[in-house]
C-alpha cells in the first residue's frame, strides 16, 4: 500500500542520521581566492537531503524560522520534484531566499527547531532554500511578481539593507510609489559592503536588487538622508516612511594605540575589500593594508569574515582574539568551522589590554588571560582578567570587530523621534515610532542582529504602512 | 550622472577648477561641508570639499590639486564628461553665527573651500580679514575671489614676490597683534593648520581648523576618518569635518594621512606608466 511505504520511508530507522555533504572548495585553496566556499547541493543531492524530512504536523522547524518559511511544505514540493513550486512557497514568507539559505544562522533558528536534530542531524534547510533559489535563478522564469494598480501613494525608504529591500518590495506589490534612499553607491546595506563575496556572492544581491527596480521601485544611491534630504522634508513629499539604517556605527575598545596605522574597524576593512574590491588592487584603486600578520578582536559573524577575509588577502597568520571560551562564540557555527579548516589561530579567554607601536605603525597587540567566572545574568559567563598573564603577540594589522552602535547620521538631525542610546523607539509588531507615518526595523533598531529579523521587520512594517495608508485614504 | 559644466586650469600646472552639475547636492550644501566623489566604477571614494555652492544654477564649484591617481584621472577630464558618483553635502556646515571678527588663513587648495565660508561669516555679520600664502605670486589662486568676500586681504610669498616676504603665519601674528580677532580658521595642509594653531594660541582666540583625514564612506560607518580630539576619538566626517584646532592631536592626524603612502604612489606610477605620462 502506497500508504504504507511512505509511513516507512519516513521513519527515523530507515533514516541516514547524517545530513548530506555539500561540496566545497579545498580549504587550502579557498584560504586564496574569493570565490564562494560551497559549491552548493547538486540535484541529485538536494533530492536526497529533501527526503529526510519528515514532514513533521506539529512543524517545529517553521517556529524556529523568523518569518515562518513553510518548511515542510517547500521540501514537499521538492520530493515532488516541483523546484519551482517550492521556490515560490519559499518566496511567499521570504524575499531573499538566495541570501537567507547562505546566511541565516540556522541552527539557532530553523534547524535549531528540527524534530530529527534531536537525535541526529537537523534537516540542512539552509542548504535546501539556497538550492531551490540558485536553481530559480538559473532555469526559473524570472518575472518579478505584477505590482497592483496603483495606489498613487508614495513611500520613502532609508536604507537598501535586508530591512529595507523587503519593505520596498512588500510596498511596491501593494501598489504604493517606492522611493529608496542609499548613502552608498551599491544598495544591499551589510549584504553588499559587510558580509563577504566568498560567503555571499555580489551579484546574488544585484539579481535581488534588480528583481526590485523591474518592480518600479526606484533606487536612489549616493543619497544620505539627513544631509542630502531630511526626515521633515521627507514627509512633506512622501505619505509615509520606513527608516532601515541600519547600526553602522564602529566601535573601539578605547585601549592604547588605536590610532596606529594597521588599525582597522571591520567595517572599514570589508567595505575596502567588498564594496571598493581592494582585493583587485591597482586594478581597483582603493588600497588596503592587510600585512603578514593579523589579529582580529571579536567572536561573531563579522569578526569570522574579516579573519577569513585577512587570509584571502595574503595574509600568513590570523588570529580570533575572543574573550570568552570557543564554546561561547557568537558566529555561526559553520563559519568557525571553515575558519578552523582555512588555518585560523584561535586565542580564547584572552583581552587585547594594549597595541603597541613602532614609528606610528602597529607591531605587537598585548593581551591578558581571561579566567572564566560565574555565569552572569544572560547566562553566559562572565571573564576576569588573570592578574600577570599578560603577553604580546607580534602582528602588523588588528581588525576591531568588537561590534557597532547607532549611527547619529539620520537620527540626530531629526526632531520628535524618540531614541533609546541612539536606536530608534520602535513598535515590535509595527515598527510604528513616535513620529506619525514614520515606519522603522532593523538593526537601527533592535541593535545588530541578523539579516532575516531585519527582513521581518521590514515586512512587518510594510503591512502597518498600507494600513496606515488605507485608513489615511479614507 | 553628474556632468562637468565648467573645468579651467586655475594654476598651471596642476590646480583645476570645476563646476559640476548636481542640482540636489547645491540645494542643500551649506559652507564647510564636502562631497565624496567617484568618478567610474573602479574608482576610489574621495572628499572634495565645496568651493562654491549655486542653487539657482543647480551647480557647485571643486577646486582640486593632482596630487595622485584619482586627482590626475581628474585632472584629464573635460568639460562634458561625467562624474560617476557624487555624493554629498557630507560633514557639518561652518558655525558661522557669533564669530566676531574672524581671519581667514588658507594654504594650498585649503584656499578654495574658505570662499564660501567667508561669504556665510560675512552674511552672519562677522567682519573678515583673509590671511593667502604661495610660494610664489603666480601660484597664488582665488586671490579675486577672495578679495570680493574679505574687508581686508594680507598676501604672503615665500620670495616675496606679491604681499609680505614670509610664510602665512607671519601675517596672521602680525594682524593678530596689530589688531586682534575673534575667531581664526585654517583649511590646508596639516602641517599649515597645526602651525596656525600655535600661533593663534597665545591670543586665546577660537580656532577652527577643517580636518582631512582619509575617508571611505563619509558617513560614519568605516571609522577610519577617526582623529584624536581632546583625548576623545571622533570622526571627522559625521563629527566633523570642523574642530577646535587647540584640542586636534596634529601628529596623529599627520601619522594617518600616511597610511597609503606606498600603495598610493604604485597606484599613481602604474597610472601614469598607462597613459604615458612623466
Ligand atoms: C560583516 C557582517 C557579517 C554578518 N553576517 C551575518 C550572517 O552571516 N547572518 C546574519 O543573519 N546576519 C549577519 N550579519 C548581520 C546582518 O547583516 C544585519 O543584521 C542586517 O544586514 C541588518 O539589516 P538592516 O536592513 O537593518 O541594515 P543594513 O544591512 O545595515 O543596511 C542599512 C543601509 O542603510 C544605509 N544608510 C545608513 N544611513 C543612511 C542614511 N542616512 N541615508 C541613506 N542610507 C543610509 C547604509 O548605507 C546601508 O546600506 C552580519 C553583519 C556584518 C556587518
Ligand atoms: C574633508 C576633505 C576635504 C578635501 N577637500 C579637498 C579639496 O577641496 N581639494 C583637493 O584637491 N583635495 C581635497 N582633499 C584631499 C583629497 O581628498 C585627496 O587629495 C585625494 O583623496 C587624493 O587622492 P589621489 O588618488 O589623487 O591621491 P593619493 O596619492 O591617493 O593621495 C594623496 C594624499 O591624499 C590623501 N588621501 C588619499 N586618499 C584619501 C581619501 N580617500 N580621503 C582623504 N584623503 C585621502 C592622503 O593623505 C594622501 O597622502 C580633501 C580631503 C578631505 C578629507
Ligand atoms: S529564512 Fe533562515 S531561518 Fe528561515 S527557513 Fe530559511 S534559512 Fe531557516
Ligand atoms: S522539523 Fe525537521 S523533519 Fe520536521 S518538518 Fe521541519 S524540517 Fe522536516
Ligand atoms: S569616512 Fe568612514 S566613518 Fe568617516
Amino acid at each position: 500500500m502506497p500508504e504504507e511505504n511512505k509511513a516507512k520511508a519516513k521513519s527515523p530507522k530507515k533514516l541516514n542520521p547524517k545530513r548530506t555533504p555539500v561540496r566545497e572548495q579545498d580549504p587550502g585553496t579557498r584560504k586564496r581566492n574569493f570565490e564562494e566556499v560551497s559549491f552548493g547541493y547538486s540535484p541529485e543531492e538536494a533530492a536526497l537531503e529533501a527526503k529526510r524530512c519528515l514532514e513533521c504536523k506539529n512543524k517545529p522547524c517553521v517556529s524556529g524560522c523568523p518569518v515562518g518559511v513553510p518548511i515542510p511544505e517547500f521540501i514537499a514540493a521538492m520530493v515532488e520534484g516541483d523546484l519551482e513550486g517550492a521556490y515560490r512557497i519559499i518566496r511567499g514568507a521570504n524575499v531573499l531566499p538566495a541570501v537567507c539559505g547562505r546566511v541565516c544562522p540556522q541552527e539557532n533558528q530553523c534547524e535549531g527547531s528540527c524534530t530529527l536534530g534531536k537525535k541526529h542531524e537537523p534537516v540542512a534547510i539552509g542548504r535546501l532554500e539556497r538550492f531551490c533559489a540558485d536553481w530559480q535563478m538559473k532555469n526559473g522564469a524570472r518575472s518579478a511578481p505584477e505590482a497592483a494598480v496603483s495606489t498613487g501613494m508614495k513611500v520613502a525608504v532609508v536604507g537598501s539593507g535586508p530591512s529595507g529591500i523587503t519593505c520596498a518590495y512588500d510596498l511596491a506589490r501593494l501598489g504604493h510609489k517606492v522611493i529608496v534612499f542609499e548613502a552608498l553607491h551599491e544598495p544591499g546595506g551589510v549584504l553588499f559592503y559587510g558580509i563577504p563575496e566568498f560567503r555571499l556572492p555580489k551579484k546574488i544581491v544585484a539579481e535581488e536588487i534588480d528583481a526590485l527596480r523591474q518592480m518600479g521601485v526606484d533606487i536612489r544611491t549616493n543619497s544620505v538622508a539627513g544631509k542630502l534630504i531630511t526626515l521633515e522634508e521627507i514627509m512633506k513629499e512622501f505619505d509615509a516612511c520606513f527608516i532601515g539604517v541600519g547600526a553602522g556605527l564602529p566601535r573601539f575598545m578605547g585601549i592604547p594605540g588605536e590610532d596606529l596605522n594597521g588599525v582597522y574597524s571591520a567595517n572599514e576593512f570589508l567595505t575596502r575589500t567588498n564594496l571598493m574590491r581592494a582585493y583587485s588592487f591597482p586594478e581597483y584603486d582603493t588600497p588596503i593594508k592587510t600585512g603578514k600578520r593579523v589579529a582580529v578582536i571579536g567572536g561573531g559573524n563579522v569578526a569570522m569574515d574579516s579573519a577569513r577575509t585577512a587570509l584571502r588577502l595574503g595574509a600568513e597568520e590570523v588570529t580570533l582574539i575572543y574573550r570568552r571560551s570557543e564554546a561561547e562564540l557568537p558566529a555561526r557555527a559553520e563559519e568557525v568551522h571553515h575558519g578552523k579548516e582555512e588555518g585560523l589561530r584561535f586565542e580564547m579567554c584572552t583581552l587585547p589590554t594594549k597595541i603597541i607601536g613602532t614609528d606610528g605603525w602597529v607591531r605587537a597587540i598585548e593581551c591578558v588571560r581571561m579566567e572564566l567566572c560565574e555565569l552572569d545574568q544572560s547566562g553566559r559567563r562572565r571573564p576576569n582578567p588573570v592578574a600577570g598573564s599578560e603577553f604580546e603577540i607580534p602582528v602588523d594589522t588588528v581588525i576591531m570587530a568588537i561590534g557597532t552602535g547607532a549611527n547619529p547620521l539620520l537620527t540626530g538631525s531629526t526632531k520628535g523621534l524618540d531614541l533609546n542610546r541612539g536606536y530608534i523607539v520602535a513598535d515590535a509588531e509595527t515598527g510604528k515610532t513616535s513620529i506619525a507615518g514614520v515606519y522603522a526595523g532593523g538593526d537601527i533598531v533592535t541593535g545588530a542582529a541578523t539579516v532575516i529579523s531585519a527582513m521581518g521587520a521590514g515586512r512587518k512594517a510594510a503591512k502597518a504602512i498600507h494600513e496606515y495608508l488605507s485608513s489615511k485614504k479614507q | 550622472m553628474p556632468e562637468i559644466i565648467e573645468k579651467k586650469l586655475l594654476r598651471p600646472p596642476d590646480v583645476f577648477f570645476y563646476k559640476i552639475h548636481a542640482p540636489l547636492v547645491a540645494a542643500k550644501a551649506k559652507a564647510g561641508q564636502f562631497v565624496i566623489i567617484r568618478l567610474h566604477e573602479k574608482g576610489e571614494r574621495i572628499p572634495l570639499s565645496l568651493a562654491g555652492i549655486d542653487p539657482a544654477e543647480g551647480t557647485i564649484n571643486l577646486i582640486v590639486m593632482a596630487v595622485g591617481k584619482t586627482t590626475g584621472e581628474m585632472a584629464a577630464l573635460k568639460e562634458g564628461d561625467e562624474i560617476k558618483d557624487v555624493c554629498g553635502p557630507l560633514g557639518n556646515p561652518t558655525h558661522t553665527e557669533n564669530a566676531g571678527k574672524v581671519i581667514l588663513a588658507g594654504g594650498g587648495f585649503g584656499i578654495a573651500p574658505l570662499y564660501p565660508i567667508g561669504l556665510a561669516f560675512r552674511r552672519a555679520g562677522s567682519p573678515v580679514v583673509s590671511v593667502m600664502a604661495a610660494r610664489s605670486k603666480n601660484l597664488l589662486i582665488y586671490e579675486k575671489e577672495m578679495r570680493e568676500i574679505s574687508d581686508k586681504v594680507l598676501i604672503t610669498t615665500d620670495d616675496g614676490s606679491a604681499g609680505m616676504k614670509g610664510i602665512i603665519t607671519d601675517a596672521l601674528r602680525a594682524e593678530l597683534e596689530e589688531y586682534g580677532a575673534d575667531t581664526v580658521m585654517a583649511v590646508g595642509p596639516a602641517p599649515m593648520m597645526k602651525a596656525v594653531c600655535e600661533v593663534a594660541k597665545p591670543f586665546g582666540v577660537k580656532t577652527i581648523v577643517s580636518l582631512n583625514a582619509i575617508m571611505v564612506d563619509g558617513t560614519g560607518m568605516c571609522g577610519g576618518c577617526r582623529v584624536r580630539v581632546g583625548s576623545e576619538t571622533r570622526f571627522a566626517c559625521i563629527d566633523g569635518p570642523d574642530f577646535d584646532g587647540q584640542l586636534v592631536d596634529w601628529d596623529c592626524l599627520i601619522n594617518r594621512q600616511k597610511m597609503y603612502k606606498a600603495e598610493e604612489k604604485e597606484s599613481f606610477e602604474a597610472w601614469k606608466k598607462r597613459h604615458n605620462l612623466p
